[in-house]
This record gives structure tokens, C-alpha cells and sequence, in this order.
């Protein structure tokens, strides 16, 4: 926040994964790639400020100075960057590791047999697809 | 000597385990209330970036959205009420219910129908009981508050909120009561507007050292107001009720706290009384004892005679 001045370019992009009830991930990235409702976003050092509304779907962190990848799902919210500071605010977000497959496609089961109910039943679907791409990278990424 | 020895020391006993029940509760309220805190401090991240994302979009664009615009004429107004689900709390529901009361008397002056939504089993068995007429309630989480409530009760809010007015169900504003955690010790019942929104006031303004940087907004200022607005709403209801939680739980600890001191008043003042009993039963028996003695040496002297 305030304590992130200094010359452009010096410092590290820090990003913070907040979701509604806890910090789920901070630290500094080298890269950040989400998905927001126009088209998937790559923030690097120095992106202009901006700020975009997310799509249901996964966003990746690759974590400054290692090979780590932090994969995520989020259930819509937004992104903002300014001051190689970005923000990524969703009212649930689950890291990849955190994700209980089954369970997921169970859900997925489900919301899909509701389609055409209600509205929600498709952003369900879009949530359930997001977090299996997201425990998928995960798992893909640790067989490497 | 209306009750006898063995009446005060089954009273005392009860006192006793009553003393620990409420010595139990009062130990699990406080530690439940660190956990409350966490949570409140947990939630506080996502309340602040949310907070500057909206008066970032409020500074850059002409706000003119339909959750921040005032009706020219409100007839309806919605209450949300946040009590407790469960009593032993001390004062707590009830203080929010006589403001509730207050607010209430206020909106009918200025001429506001009021519909009223229910947060806690309390609130619902208040208005049960009087039979008045509400318009939803949610209970069960009144001490640890998830997000998902908050987003519900959110939506419903927001669903009367924007209806045209004339509408079956249209309010023209929303308030909440709750109660606010400021201490341990002070725990404030607080009404407040929550819609329209009033995004740059009430909040406090970025200091100089951050003055916001000019965003570029995906797709447009208007459309991420769309989709920032409800949640900042949400995210204000999740605050009251995490607030809400705090505040309970501190007051459920100071009621069973004073209930422990009480209950080691009254086995002090019931000891007291026993003791009484049983030292004017001894000197009854010592004194009949010495009657005795004395009788049969007078009745002893008069046959030597």
C-alpha cells in the first residue's frame, strides 16, 4: 500500500488472493495470468493500472524467483493492478492443492442436470469447471 | 429456624454446580471471541481492497448507478435486524431490538412503511410473539457468521432494493441494526443506512501518500460498478454480522461472568446461614443437656432431703 513507492521498475510485482473470508495467497510474482471477462489478462512489472471484472475461472501465479506455479480458482470478483501491486478479490477462491476432485465432479454432475432451471446453475458449472482445470494444472504440474 | 442444616446444604450444592455451568460458559464465550476477532481481521483485506476498488470506479466515472440512487419521494424502507440466536447474552438482543424500536419510530415519523428482515432466532421469536409481520429471516450462525449468509441475506436486499417503486416488495432504502464490537467492555447498538450507497462518504478517504493511479477499467467503468456494487454491499452485511458475532460473544462472557460472581455471593451468604443453623442447633442441645443435668441434680437434692 502505501509503503510501495520508489522508483518504477525497482520493485517486485506483489500480489495479494483475497477472497471474502481470508488472505488465500501474498507474496511477490513474477507473472500473473487471469482469465477476466474479455479475454485472459498477463500482468507483468509495471502494467498500467487497471481494473477488470473476472470470469469464473483460474488464475495463475508464477511466484518470483522459482519455477513454483500457484493455481487457483475463483468464483468471479476482480482484478486490480497499480503500483506493481495487484489485487485479486473473489468471494471464494480455492488453491489447486485444496481441491477435492471427487467432490468437485459430483458438483459438476449436478449443477449440469439443473441447466435450464435456474441462471445460477450454469455459473455453478463454470465454478465446478474452473476448479477441476485448476486441481488438474496442479496435479500435472507435480508429475513433471 | 424456617429451613433446616440439610435444606441449605443441598442448596449450596446446586449453587455450586450452577456456578460452574456459568464459570464454563463464560470461558467458552471467551474463547470463542479471539476466534471471532480472527475472523474479523480474516475478512478485513477483501472489505479494504473492495472499498478502494469502488471509490476508485466512483472517482473516474459519473456514478449514476441504480444502487446508489436516492428515491425522490421513499415510501418503504427495509430493516435488517442482527440479533443472537441464543439468550444468556446479557442485554445484548434486546438492546438491538429497542433500536430497532427507535429506528422504527423515526422512518413512521418521516412517513416510511417498514418491512423487516431478520437476522438470529431472537429477532424471529420477538416478532413472533408480538405478531408482527416480517418479511424474511435467516437464523443458525448468529456466532461464527459465514460469507455465504452474508451473500444471501445480500441478495435479498438487494432484489427489494431494486425494484420499481409501486412494486410488490419495493423499498426505497435499507438499514441495518447491529451491534458494534468497539471493546470487550463496550459493545454499542448502531443503525446504520446501507442503501443507497453513499461510496465516498462514510468510508475513510485514501491519505495523500496514495492517491488512487488513473485505472483502466475491462469492459467499462459502468460495468465493473455493476459487478463491484453487490459485492461491496455483501461485504458491508458480512462485516455487520461478523461485528454482530464479536459483540455477542463479549456480552455472553460478561453475563456469565457476573452470573459466576453471583452464585459465589449466594454460596458465601448460604455457608453463612448453614453455619448459623448448625451452631443454634448445638447450643440448643448443649442447652437442654445442661436442663437436663440441672434437673436431675435438683430432683437428686430434693430426694436427699
Amino acid at each position: 500500500m502505501a509503503d510501495h513507492k520508489g522508483a518504477a521498475g525497482s520493485e517486485a510485482l506483489h500480489v495479494e488472493l483475497v477472497a471474502a473470508d481470508r488472505t488465500v495467497w501474498s507474496g511477490d510474482a513474477a507473472m500473473v495470468i487471469a482469465r477476466t471477462k474479455e479475454g485472459d489478462l498477463g500482468v507483468l512489472r509495471d502494467h498500467a493500472p487497471a481494473l477488470s471484472l473476472l470470469a469464473e475461472a483460474v488464475v495463475e501465479i508464477q511466484v518470483e524467483g522459482t519455477d513454483d506455479v500457484v493455481v487457483a480458482a475463483v468464483d468471479g470478483g476482480f482484478l486490480s493492478v497499480a503500483h506493481n501491486r495487484v489485487s485479486i478479490l473473489s468471494e471464494h477462491i480455492e488453491l489447486g492443492e485444496e481441491i477435492h476432485v471427487e467432490r468437485v465432479k459430483a458438483e459438476l454432475e449436478e449443477a449440469r442436470g439443473l441447466i435450464g432451471a435456474n441462471n445460477e446453475a450454469e455459473r455453478r458449472v463454470r465454478h465446478a469447471e474452473a476448479r477441476l482445470r485448476a486441481a488438474e494444472k496442479v496435479s500435472s504440474g507435480a508429475s513433471h | 429456624m424456617a429451613v433446616s442444616l440439610r435444606e441449605y446444604r443441598a442448596r449450596i450444592k446446586s449453587t455450586e454446580s450452577m456456578k460452574k455451568i456459568t464459570r464454563a460458559m463464560e470461558l467458552i464465550a471467551a474463547s470463542r471471541i479471539i476466534k471471532a476477532q480472527q475472523r474479523a481481521q480474516q475478512a478485513a483485506p477483501y472489505a479494504r481492497e473492495l472499498t478502494r476498488a469502488v471509490s476508485a470506479v466512483a472517482t473516474f466515472s459519473n456514478v449514476d448507478h441504480p444502487l446508489t440512487h436516492e428515491e425522490e419521494n421513499p415510501k418503504r424502507a427495509a430493516v435488517l435486524v442482527i440479533t443472537s440466536d441464543r439468550g444468556l447474552a446479557g442485554a445484548y438482543s434486546s438492546s438491538v431490538l429497542k433500536e430497532v424500536e427507535r429506528l422504527s419510530e423515526r422512518l413512521r415519523e418521516e412517513g416510511k412503511e417498514i418491512d423487516y428482515f431478520l437476522a438470529g432466532r431472537k429477532a424471529v421469536a420477538y416478532f413472533k410473539f408480538r405478531q408482527r409481520p416480517f418479511v424474511d429471516s435467516w437464523t443458525g450462525f448468529s456466532d461464527q457468521p459465514s460469507y455465504d449468509v452474508a451473500a444471501q441475506i445480500g441478495r435479498a436486499l438487494i432484489d427489494a432494493f431494486l425494484k420499481q417503486q409501486g412494486e410488490e416488495g419495493d423499498v426505497d432504502e435499507v438499514h441495518i441494526v447491529y451491534t458494534r464490537f468497539r471493546s470487550m467492555l463496550v459493545q454499542e447498538p448502531t443503525a446504520v443506512r446501507l442503501l443507497p450507497l453513499e461510496v465516498v462518504e462514510g468510508e475513510e478517504p485514501p491519505g495523500e501518500a496514495e492517491l488512487l493511479p488513473l485505472y483502466e477499467f475491462e469492459p467499462s467503468a459502468a460495468e465493473v460498478l455493476d459487478g463491484l456494487l453487490p459485492q461491496y454491499v455483501q461485504s458491508r452485511i458480512f462485516y455487520s454480522l461478523l461485528q454482530a458475532a464479536a459483540s455477542e460473544l463479549a456480552a455472553r462472557q460478561k453475563a456469565m461472568k457476573s452470573a459466576t460472581d453471583n452464585a459465589e455471593e449466594l454460596i458465601k451468604k448460604f455457608t453463612r446461614i448453614a453455619n448459623q443453623a448448625r451452631q443454634a442447633g448445638i447450643t440448643q442441645e448443649i442447652s437442654e443437656i445442661v436442663g437436663g443435668v440441672n434437673a436431675l441434680a435438683d430432683a437428686q437434692a430434693a430426694a436427699n432431703d
